[in-house]
Order: structure tokens, then sequence, then C-alpha cells
């Protein structure tokens, strides 16, 4: 299965501006994993996937996704296998109605109509969303957004799936559901996030950035339980993995830490 | 707060057009490229009319009227949107009333100029064919539009430059939306943007449209695209598209080739003889 390794090999990149958003990241995440990526505004989240899906390409170093290099000549190539959510799902919903959206990724592969349509259904099944299908993107809710964007991108029926902050400005019970969905996909997993208490209940794996460099790589569990560490990387404690703010006593996720020795 | 809705308003105007668009009536579901040969038909034809081709030029009236009420368009708002263009029209027209004094249509009562009879000829003229664009987006949608394009061999970049631009009047209105909300919530009892403000407003504008736009490209590209649209379904062209375009283009050539109501004109007062 190292077709759907993802090899960081010593990237670095710097924005035209100057900023050096990425310093030397190494990391290989492999097949199947859940991996959360987490740290302070700019530690390089961002540009950290943008690499991975070749938005970017980086000054020094190179990324592999299996045995393919993520270079200009291959990016028809690594798009097909990974599904990158942006942020704000407005970015990437552009077209009239949500069934052409979902539907634009497979047509552009030059996947025939018959299958386009069984492709879109299913997406739209898997979160949700059949009912929005006929309805215009910008009419939607910001949950219904994010379930809509999230069908565009698995109906291309990535390896990968690669997200940037998707619960961001959903609200709780949105977020939950889209937790739900997360855990249900059987795909690579990499979500770049604020939201410690999502990656501690969805990905295994937490990296923390800071500066545009791995600080530290390992069990979330045991990641997003270290203080200390996460307060030098402008981080805090899960909620679940906080006290209770009335009583003092009672971690939700105590069980987790059993056996960490934390 | 008044400008700030009209250019919320003004966005939800634009996509009006692409959900008129996804109807689904008679003229909807007519082939893109058919509506797209017929428009360009209608549009030759109207404007070959001579200036002071006032009369010839009035049945040609005829096709938006049909193709508003076959395709349930609600003409309000369409009308309103032609209201946009009209004063460049007037601007282009305005002239001719002044310059050109020569007595065309000789009545016991009224002398009406050439130039007067040639401005209403532009307003006509413009009128009609951007009722005629407002149409064909309002039944087509630009994506199909884009697509029927393709078909009849325009260059791929021209396409993609027409589609793009389409997409970017939105995302420009949502972020001028955004800033002017920005703008007046802090500049309470201020009626529009003090001067002083509009060079870093408009700047910023335009750094933030050039971000969003830049990303929205980006999702297209990790999508696969290429620079060629591939709407999906795409139909053929039956005998009723050809029947449609054929129908409609005689109409236009009986509308070129005969002065119709001269000619209905004459068997009336024929008849009444």
């Amino acid at each position: 299965m190292s077709h759907h390794i993802v090899d960081f090999i010593d990237i670095y990149f710097t924005y035209p501006d100057g900023k050096q958003a990425v310093n030397g990241i190494t990391c290989r995440i492999n097949h199947g994993e859940s991996v959360g990526i987490v740290g302070a505004n700019g530690a390089g989240k961002s540009s950290l996937l943008m690499l991975l899906t070749g938005i970017l390409l980086p000054a020094k170093g190179e990324i592999r996704v299996g045995e393919t290099p993520v270079t200009k000549k291959t990016l028809s190539v690594i798009r097909q296998k990974i599904g990158f959510s942006f942020q704000d799902p407005d970015d990437q919903l552009f077209m009239t109605t949500v069934y052409d959206d979902v539907a634009f990724g497979p047509r552009n592969y030059g996947i025939d109509e018959p299958e386009v349509k069984k492709r879109v259904m299913k997406a739209l099944e898997t979160v949700g969303a059949v009912h929005l299908k006929d309805r215009a993107p910008y009419k939607l809710s910001g949950g219904e957004k994010r379930a809509a964007a999230i069908a565009a991108v698995l109906s291309l029926e990535p390896d990968i799936l690669v997200m940037d902050e998707p619960t961001a400005a959903l609200d709780p019970k949105a977020r939950r559901r889209l937790m739900n969905l997360l855990k249900g996909f059987l795909h690579t997993k990499i979500i770049a996030t604020h939201d410690l208490d999502m990656v501690l209940e969805i990905c295994e794996r937490t990296i923390v950035l800071k500066e545009g460099r791995v600080v530290c790589d390992g069990l979330s569990p045991e990641i997003l339980n270290d203080e200390e560490l996460l307060e030098q990387c402008g981080l805090e404690k899960p909620l679940a993995l906080q006290n209770c703010p009335v009583c003092g006593s009672g971690k939700l996720y105590g069980s987790l830490l059993e056996g960490t020795g934390k | 707060m008044i400008v700030m809705s009209n250019i919320i308003k003004s966005l939800y105007n634009i996509r009006m057009l692409d959900e008129l668009a996804e109807k689904r009536t008679f003229i909807h579901n007519i082939h893109p490229l058919i509506k797209v040969l017929t428009t360009c038909v209608y549009l030759t034809v109207t404007v070959s009319f001579d200036k002071y081709e006032l009369s010839g030029l009035l049945p040609l009236i005829f096709y938006p009227v049909v193709m508003i009420t076959l395709a349930e368009i609600p003409m309000i708002p369409i009308l309103k949107r032609m209201l946009v263009v009209i004063p460049l029209i007037i601007g282009i027209g305005i002239f001719n009333p002044l310059f050109d004094h020569k007595p065309m249509v000789v009545l016991p009562w009224i002398q009406i100029s050439g130039g007067w009879i040639s401005f209403f000829s532009i307003m006509f003229k413009g009128g009609f064919t951007i009722l005629a664009a407002l149409i064909l987006i309002a039944t087509t949608g630009m994506t199909r539009i884009a697509s029927a394009l393709r078909m009849i061999r325009v260059p791929r970049l021209f396409v993609l430059q027409l589609l793009l631009t389409y997409r970017y009047i939105s995302v420009l209105m949502e972020e001028a939306g955004r800033t002017w909300n920005a703008y007046m919530l802090r500049a309470p009892g201020q009626k529009s943007v003090n001067p002083k403000a509009w060079g870093p407003l408009a700047g910023q504008m335009l750094m933030r449209t050039y971000d969003r736009a830049q990303r929205v490209y980006q999702a297209m590209g990790l999508r696969g695209f290429n620079g060629e649209y591939n709407p999906g379904d795409v139909k053929k062209v039956t005998v009723k598209d050809i029947l449609y375009f054929t129908c409609w283009a005689a109409f236009f050539a009986v509308s070129r080739y005969f002065n119709l109501p001269a000619l209905i004109g004459e068997v009336v007062t024929g008849v009444m003889k």
C-alpha cells in the first residue's frame, strides 16, 4: 500500500514577501492514518497542505505521494489521489447547483456521464446532502456548504483526504455531524485545525508545528495532554482533557490517557 | 446603509439570472448551441437596419416577448437590468437630434427630424440587443453558453476569460458588500464612503478579490480543471432544435427584407378602402 504514503522530505518554503512558512519539515504519513496538524496561527499548517496539493511548490526538499513526487508535471496525477477541502467552502463551490459542483471534478477527468451521476449521488449520500443537489450553493447554511464541499472532494474518490479547518464556523451540531462523518471515512486523513477536541476524537496521530517546523509528532492523547508543549506552541489543552471548570475534577477523556503515563 | 443593501441586492440579482437558467421550460430545453446561434442571428439582423429604418425594426420586439413568455422569465427584473445600460445608449444617441434636423416624417401637426428617428432607432437597437443577451443568459446559463461557444470553435482562452470574468463579478461584489459593511459599521452617520478612504478601500478590495479569485481558481485546478469547462450533460441537436432555429431565422429574414408594419398597414388600409 506504498501508493498512499505521503512523504515530506526536508521541505522549505518562503512566500514572495519573504515570510518563511515552512522550515525543513520531514515526516511520513502512512496509509489509512488519521493525522491532525496543529499549531498557532502562522505556524505553517495551511502552507504545508498547499505544498502537498501542489498549489505551492517547495523551494527545497521533496514531497512524495506514494511513488510520485509532487511536481508541476505530476499535478494531475497527484490531484486525483488527494481530495483537498478548503477552509472556506465558498471558495470551493462555484457552480450554480450543488449537483454540478460535485460533478465538476469527475467531469474534468473525462468520466462518462452515467458514472459521474453515480459518483455524485454516492458522494452526496455519504455526506447526507442528497436533498441539496438542486440547490444553489450560496443559499446553503454553513454546515450544508461544508457537506457539499466535502462531497465535491469525495466524488473524485481520492485516496487521501486533506482538510483545512473543517470545523471552522460550524455550529455544534454541524460540527458533530461532520466529525461522525469523518470517523466513518477509511481514507488517509490529514486535518489542519485549531479544534483540538476534534483532533483528539478523530486523529490517532498529531503533528505539532511551530514557525514552520515539526515540534512534536506522536499519539494524539499524549501530545494533547502535554500542557507545557501546547503552551510553547501557542495552543491549549482540549476542553475534553481539562478538568471540570466548576468542580475541578473529572476529565472527560481520562480513560484515553490510561497507560500513556500522563 | 442604503448603498450597502444595494450591493448585496445586485449580487442576488446577478445570481437570479443563474437561477432562472436552471428552470425547465421549452425554451430552456433547447440546445445551448442553437440558442447562441439564434441570438447571434437576431443581433446581426437588429444592428443591420439602417439608422432611419425605425418602423422595420419594430417587429423584432416579437422575439424577446415570445422568449420571455415561453421561458417564464419575470419581466420586471429583466427590464431593471436593461435600465442600467439605457443611460449609455442615450449617451450614444442623444446628439443625433441636435445635429440632424432634416425632416423625415411630415405630418400636418408635427414634423419629426431624422435625428429623432435615428435616436429612437439606436434606443431600440440597444434595448433589443441587451434584452436578447439577458434572455440568452437567463434561459441557458453562462456555463452552457461557454460550452456552446467552444462547440463553434471559439478559442478556449476567450471562453475561459468569459467564464472567469463572470465568476469574478460575484466574487468582487461579495467582497465589496463585506468591505462596505465593515466601513459603515465603524462610520456611523456617514451616508457614503468618505473620499479620503476611497483609495485604501479600493486597493483593499482589489487585493482581497484577487486573493479570493486565486483561491477559487486553485479549487478548480485541484479538481482537474485545465481550462476546458465540461458541462457534462451535452445533448445532441435534435429536429426540434433545428426547427426552432429555422422558424426564428425565417422570421428574422422576413422582418429584415420586408417592412412588416408598412405591409400590414397597406393591407389594413386596402381592406378599409
